[in-house]
């Protein structure tokens, strides 16, 4: 697999009144090309801040990339000045962003909004860029294109807003598409729609995909691998199986265990108590461990490195190394590793098939 | 849209008698006669007078022999200047007042627009706060002590402009600078406001994740955005510029329909204070108009709530 972009000790801090807020503290990750990256983590662990300082679009001030290397085809993003990045933007890397409510200029027609990247990238004459705008409209599934090219948002429904939202950054074929909490605004029926168009449009067109979300039913059905963030850091990262059957942090077993599903009817779920840290002064250790039941006396001394579990997999906890105890992690996580062993539980893969 | 319109006329005739039957009778309790300030008259002619106008009448009566003339166009003749109609006065007086509160209004409003969207674009910054100051100046400052400092520095001291009067186009920079300053504070504070507000919306984001430089989505995303607001505060500002210039045009002894107005007042002369404010209210009413069709132009969304 040919890596297409990798992030490298990635640093992200942003200057306030109360202080340096270390949003993204070092983080590691790469994306191969025409797979789907999720990650996942609660608010404010620094998901969107990563996938805004890989388009570039850090606000600065107060925000700026401390360190760390963004590489996307041999050139590091993070030391580019604005105008390669905007060369870049909306070309090679775009971005979906959450609302598509409020992600539409309101006194534009959606067509125009299409047409402005096509216009700056392929250099395409008003004309062709309308043509081309009417076939992405039609490619992201909406009827009448023809009619609808010409007409303002507030005439759109939120779901149809969100894929012309997906038209714009489809626009001029981009290598990596970062979709930022994509779904969490639509409702149910609409999010399972758009997750569809999605894969469709990847098979489609080859690109890459970061998935950014915290929800972990949307991972299963689009990720091929996860990476789970917590309080700046990827705390494990592996294959969507190794995460959903095989996790070894226990702030994953966490977010696991609070998702509800089908066949843990009987179980309660498990909140993970407390709040995330105070990245104005992060926690020495493992920022995880205030809020861990399995912390142990180094979780509040040393930052635990990332552990090898297999070639995708790793995690970063103590609970790996090899003088830490045995633990048993909750229940649920357990019944959800024993599947892994002998068969699967039902779930709707990326196909879309049922196995189990 | 033609509908729309329609009705909305309908809506404004409404208002104009209203306006007009409230004025008639607001200023039939106006104290005097207009002709008991005139020391040179008897009584008996003053009697006479009254007779001639039909003052004598009762003031119902009165209130219906001006509303069938109203809608005649007869606006009546002045009292004090015998025998020339409100009609011939009030166009003679317009043209000073609507050339003096156009130039101050465009004027006002390109410096007003430019300093907010400099403001909001270097927001916290040096420049930010000094194109602040300015509108602060401009809004504390009253149009006549500007209005002063002018006529005594740049007419009297320096000798750069005229004082006074109306007489060509040097004569009109100092009063459409003391006009201009306080529309160019408002437009200024509000479009800052706007800009910033508009700056920090989610679509500002997607136009620049879609690779556009900072001048096209300033350009582009933001002014255009920005200004749905501001035209809602110009329509009143026209009108107050049209009216609110009377001070100027005293102090500059400019022949303007303001100054008209307050005399007309100071000496009661009926037709006239009815003629201006019913000019006035007309004009006021169908700034409204244009305002809200403009901003249906402008804000897509609006133009389907008004239907078609």
């Amino acid at each position: 697999m040919e890596k297409i972009l990798e992030v490298k000790d990635l640093h992200v801090s942003f200057d306030t009144f109360g202080g340096e807020v270390k949003a993204v503290r070092g983080v590691n990750l790469h994306l191969e090309k025409g797979e789907t990256l999720a990650i996942v983590g609660e608010s404010g662990s620094g998901k969107s801040v990563t996938s805004k300082a890989i388009m570039g679009l850090i606000p600065n001030p107060p925000g700026r990339i401390k360190e760390g290397e963004i590489l996307f085809g041999g050139k590091d993003l993070a030391k580019m000045s604005e105008k390669e990045l905007q060369s870049i933007r909306g070309s090679e890397i775009s971005m979906i962003f959450q609302d598509p409510m409020t992600s539409l200029n309101p006194t534009m027609t959606v067509g125009k909004q299409i047409m402005e990247g096509l216009i700056k990238h392929q250099r395409l004459s008003k004309t062709e860029a309308k043509s081309r705008a009417i076939e992405l409209l039609k490619l992201v599934g909406i009827p009448n294109p023809d009619t609808r090219v010409s007409q303002y948002p507030h005439q759109f429904s939120g779901g149809m807003r969100q894929r012309v939202v997906i038209a714009i950054a489809l626009a001029c074929n981009p290598r990596i598409l970062i979709a930022d909490e994509p779904t969490t605004a639509l409702d149910v029926t609409i999010q399972a729609q758009i997750l569809e168009l999605l894969r469709d449009l990847q098979e489609k067109m080859g690109t890459s995909i970061i998935f950014i979300t915290h929800d972990l039913g949307v991972v299963a059905n689009i990720a091929d691998r996860v990476a789970v963030m917590y309080a700046g850091k990827i705390v494990e990262t592996g294959t969507v199986d190794e995460i959903f059957y095989n996790p070894q942090h226990p702030y994953t077993w966490g977010l696991l265990g609070s998702m509800p599903s089908l066949d843990t009817s009987e179980e309660e779920l498990i909140a993970i108590p407390g709040s995330p840290p105070d990245l104005t002064d992060p926690p020495k250790g493992d920022a995880f461990a205030p809020r861990n039941p399995y912390a142990m006396k180094i979780d509040t001394e040393l930052e635990p490195p990332l552990f090898k579990i297999s070639d995708t997999h790793y995690a970063a906890t103590w609970l790996l190394h090899e003088k830490a105890p045995k633990v048993e992690p909750p229940e649920a996580i357990k019944k959800r590793m024993k599947g892994m062993a002998s068969s699967k539980p039902t779930m709707v893969t990326k196909d879309g098939e049922r196995n189990g | 849209m033609g509908r729309y319109i329609g009705g909305r006329v309908v809506s404004m005739l409404v208002t104009f008698l209203i306006i007009a039957s409230l004025t008639f009778f607001l200023m039939k309790l106006l104290p005097g006669t207009p002709f008991n300030n005139q020391e040179k008259m008897s009584e008996s002619q003053i009697q006479q007078m009254n007779e001639k106008y039909g003052l004598n009448d009762p003031v119902p009566v009165q209130y219906v022999t001006y509303m069938t003339n109203l809608f005649k166009g007869d606006l009546g003749v002045s009292f004090q200047q015998d025998g020339r109609s409100v009609t011939t006065i009030i166009g003679e007086r317009i043209g000073p007042s609507a050339y003096l509160g156009f130039q101050s209004l465009l004027i006002g409003t390109i410096f007003g627009l430019l300093l907010g969207i400099i403001a909001a674009l270097k927001h916290n910054t040096f420049l930010d706060y000094g194109s602040m100051i300015i509108a602060v100046l401009g809004i504390s400052i009253p149009s006549f002590v500007i209005a002063g400092m002018m006529q005594y520095w740049v007419g009297v001291k320096w000798g750069m402009l005229p004082v006074a009067y109306w007489e060509g186009f040097e004569y009109t920079i100092m009063p459409t600078i003391a006009i201009a300053a306080a529309v160019t504070a408002t437009i200024a504070r509000f479009m800052r406001t706007e800009m910033l507000e508009v700056l920090g919306q989610d679509y500002i984001t997607t136009a620049k994740a879609k690779g556009l430089t900072s001048t096209a989505v300033v350009i582009k995303h933001t002014i255009r955005n920005a200004s749905i607001p501001i035209i809602t505060i110009m329509g009143p500002m026209v009108v107050a510029l049209m009216t609110g210039t009377l001070v100027i045009e005293q102090i500059f002894v400019i022949p303007g329909l303001g100054e008209k107005f307050v005399s007309s007042i100071m000496t009661n002369d009926f037709p006239i204070i009815m003629g201006t404010t019913l000019f006035f209210s007309i004009l006021f009413i169908v700034v409204i108009l244009v305002v809200d069709v403009l901003y249906g132009i402008v804000d897509p969304r609006i133009r389907l709530a008004g239907g078609k």
